[in-house]
């Protein structure tokens, strides 16, 4: 178990480390380029190469990569062109709102995918099956740019129940909180309840359930106590992996309903050409998603018996 | 290779290609795929159509944050009404339809060529081409799609091209994933051993043996992902990163006229529709599919 640890976090090390060269060869391979992004298309010449003298980006890039990364890894990231902050002060709280805009999407969607998952594959076919898969399959058809549209035109729009923006601009409001949840939520439970439903079917269907339904336990002790916990090791590694997916979808609705998350940072990062704020942004949500993937093994390893070493 | 002898005596020549598609010919058995189909039919004859079927041409601009319903000077009718800058949204919609049914079945093929090609190599090969293959696969992979769309694009610039070439790095990892565990599946059976003592070579026994009697699931996955790159052509529009204006494109009509949206709420809603219908289209063919293949 100790070596599995090791290998694996020797795996996260290595993948973090090709994805930072990958993102200075892309963007800070040609120091013009930088002095470029941080000066404005309105500098001249002589301006820019003073710039990269002054900031040592006259010197090789191996040499720079090196600085770039031992800056990287204690914290110094750099000055955000957009925000005239260093890039570490606002990304901390951005991602303090994101957490918790994460933490009310799963709070909503695990007992909501998983519970209609396993109802709907308890009895394959049954007319709750039919209900559950048609709901799936109509809400997973909505992108997440577009049910933000719809749910806003039913809530804001029409009923005028809740606001249409979530600025918190006079602090944390639930209210303000509950139209970007229901739009991750709306996108996503459809599917990972398909998945749950599909191993939950699954599962019902083996000799170990049909012995112990034959046995005539009660029914409801065999889906609790035999047949659940088998038919959530899927879910839950599905959940785990998600939240690489789940960024995607924050993404679009932080910028929606102009929510000051790490989502919105990323987008505005980019279209501001805010080069050192990017570059934070894509490696911290490059060690979440390899972070949550390890999570998602080990978790799996725990559930499922069979996947231990003897 | 044990069990070689025994398969020889049944069945050795790999199964032939009517028996192998025998569930497309079922298609019509399925509900749900022809509903999806019949949907993506209506889309398809929408694009093909569009010079003749819209009413206005799309980049006009006539008579600003019209209703649905308004006449035009000329007396022909908004149907769907009219954007903040007065451009019909019927035949934005309509000539949209266009540019994604053009883009996402682009996207959607290059990236199958390149998946298909990497997994055909990393599971009948094995060795250090698999290693190296999947080294770069859990790489990508480890990019949140979205994320490596932005960085794409905010450094190379939106254009169809890009945004094809983005979409196939983003996915074809996860469609080599697929088609590798299908080959590792596939390449013990016996009419691959048969072939391999003909003495085919190996890019015959990866093509014309193993990967038709893969099919079917990748069949499926495509249609799956070909939904899902609509989507995501329409959210790069959405988030102002989509193709260079004025040319009529779902996402980024939503993104232009989402401001009036209080006001005005059928600019958003009817581009919003059309990504559904079509998506929806997509996800139940594919559904549709995935059961007749699961027959098989």
């Amino acid at each position: 178990m100790a070596q599995q640890i090791l290998r694996r976090l020797g795996w996260m090390v290595a993948t973090m480390l090709v994805a930072s060269i990958l993102l200075f060869l892309l963007f800070e391979l040609m120091p013009g380029d930088v002095a470029l992004s941080e000066l404005g298309p309105y500098s001249t010449a002589d301006q820019r190469h003073l710039w990269m003298v002054a900031n040592g980006y006259d010197r090789p890039a191996v040499v720079r990569y090196f600085d770039w990364l031992g800056h990287f890894v204690i914290g110094q990231w750099g000055h955000s062109r957009l925000f005239m902050v260093p890039v570490a002060s606002i990304v901390w709280q951005r991602f303090v709102n994101t957490a918790i805009l994460a933490f009310w999407f799963f709070a909503f969607l695990v007992p909501l995918s998983l519970g209609l998952g396993v109802l709907a594959g308890m009895k394959e076919g049954s007319w709750i099956d039919r209900l559950v898969s048609t709901i799936c399959i109509v809400t997973t058809s909505i992108a997440p740019f577009a049910s933000v549209v719809l749910i806003s035109a039913i809530f804001v729009f029409s009923l005028h129940w809740l606001p249409g923006t979530s600025t918190m601009l006079d602090g944390f409001s639930f209210r303000q909180l509950i139209m970007p949840v229901m739009a991750l939520v709306l996108y996503d439970f459809g599917y990972i309840a398909r998945i749950t439903r599909a191993s939950m079917a699954e599962v019902m269907n083996t000799q170990y359930v049909r012995a112990a339904v034959l046995r005539g336990l009660p029914y409801r002790r065999v889906v609790l106590r035999h047949a659940l916990r088998n038919a959530l090791i899927a879910p839950f590694t599905l959940l785990m992996l998600h939240v690489n997916w789940l960024i995607s979808g924050v993404i679009v609705v932080e910028y929606f309903f102009a929510y000051k998350g790490f989502g919105s940072l990323i987008l505005e990062a980019s279209l501001g050409r805010d080069l050192f704020l990017l570059e934070a942004c894509t490696m911290i949500t490059v060690a979440m998603a390899v972070l949550t993937q390890t999570v998602a093994d080990f978790g799996y390893l725990a559930l499922n018996p069979r996947m231990r070493p003897a | 290779m044990s069990d070689f002898p025994v398969e020889v005596a049944g069945i050795l020549p790999r199964p032939n290609l009517r028996s192998r598609f025998a569930w497309v010919r079922r298609i019509g058995h399925s509900k749900v795929a022809l509903l999806g189909m019949a949907i993506l039919l209506f889309w398809v004859l929408v694009a093909i159509l569009a010079p003749w079927i819209s009413p206005f041409p799309p980049n006009a601009t006539i008579r600003p944050m019209a209703s649905p319903g308004a006449h035009a000077p000329s007396g022909a009718i908004f149907w769907l009404g009219t954007d903040h800058l007065g451009r019909d949204i019927a035949s934005r919609i309509i000539w949209g339809t266009r540019t994604v049914l053009l883009y996402a079945p682009l996207a959607t093929a290059l990236s199958f060529c390149v998946g298909i090609t990497g997994g055909l190599l990393a599971g009948y090969r094995r060795g250090w081409v698999d290693d190296v293959l999947s080294r770069v696969t859990d790489l990508v992979l480890a990019f949140p799609a979205l994320v490596l769309y932005i960085i794409i694009i905010s450094k190379f610039g939106a254009s169809g091209v890009n945004i094809v070439l983005a979409v196939t790095l983003a996915s074809s990892p996860a469609i080599m994933r697929l088609t590798r565990g299908l080959v590792l599946a596939l390449r013990n059976r016996a009419f691959v051993a048969a072939a391999q003592l003909r003495g085919e070579p190996a890019w015959r026994i990866m093509v014309v043996e193993i990967l038709p009697n893969a099919a079917g699931p990748l069949i499926v996955d495509a249609c799956l992902r070909l939904g899902y790159v609509v989507i995501t052509i329409g959210t790069l529009g959405f988030l102002g990163l989509g193709l260079p204006p004025p040319d009529p494109d779902w996402g980024g009509m939503i993104n232009d006229t989402r401001k009036f949206a209080l006001v005005f709420p059928h600019m958003v809603l009817f581009p919003s529709l059309a990504v559904c219908s079509l998506v929806l289209g997509f996800n139940l063919l594919a559904d549709g599919l995935r059961e007749l293949v699961m027959e098989e």
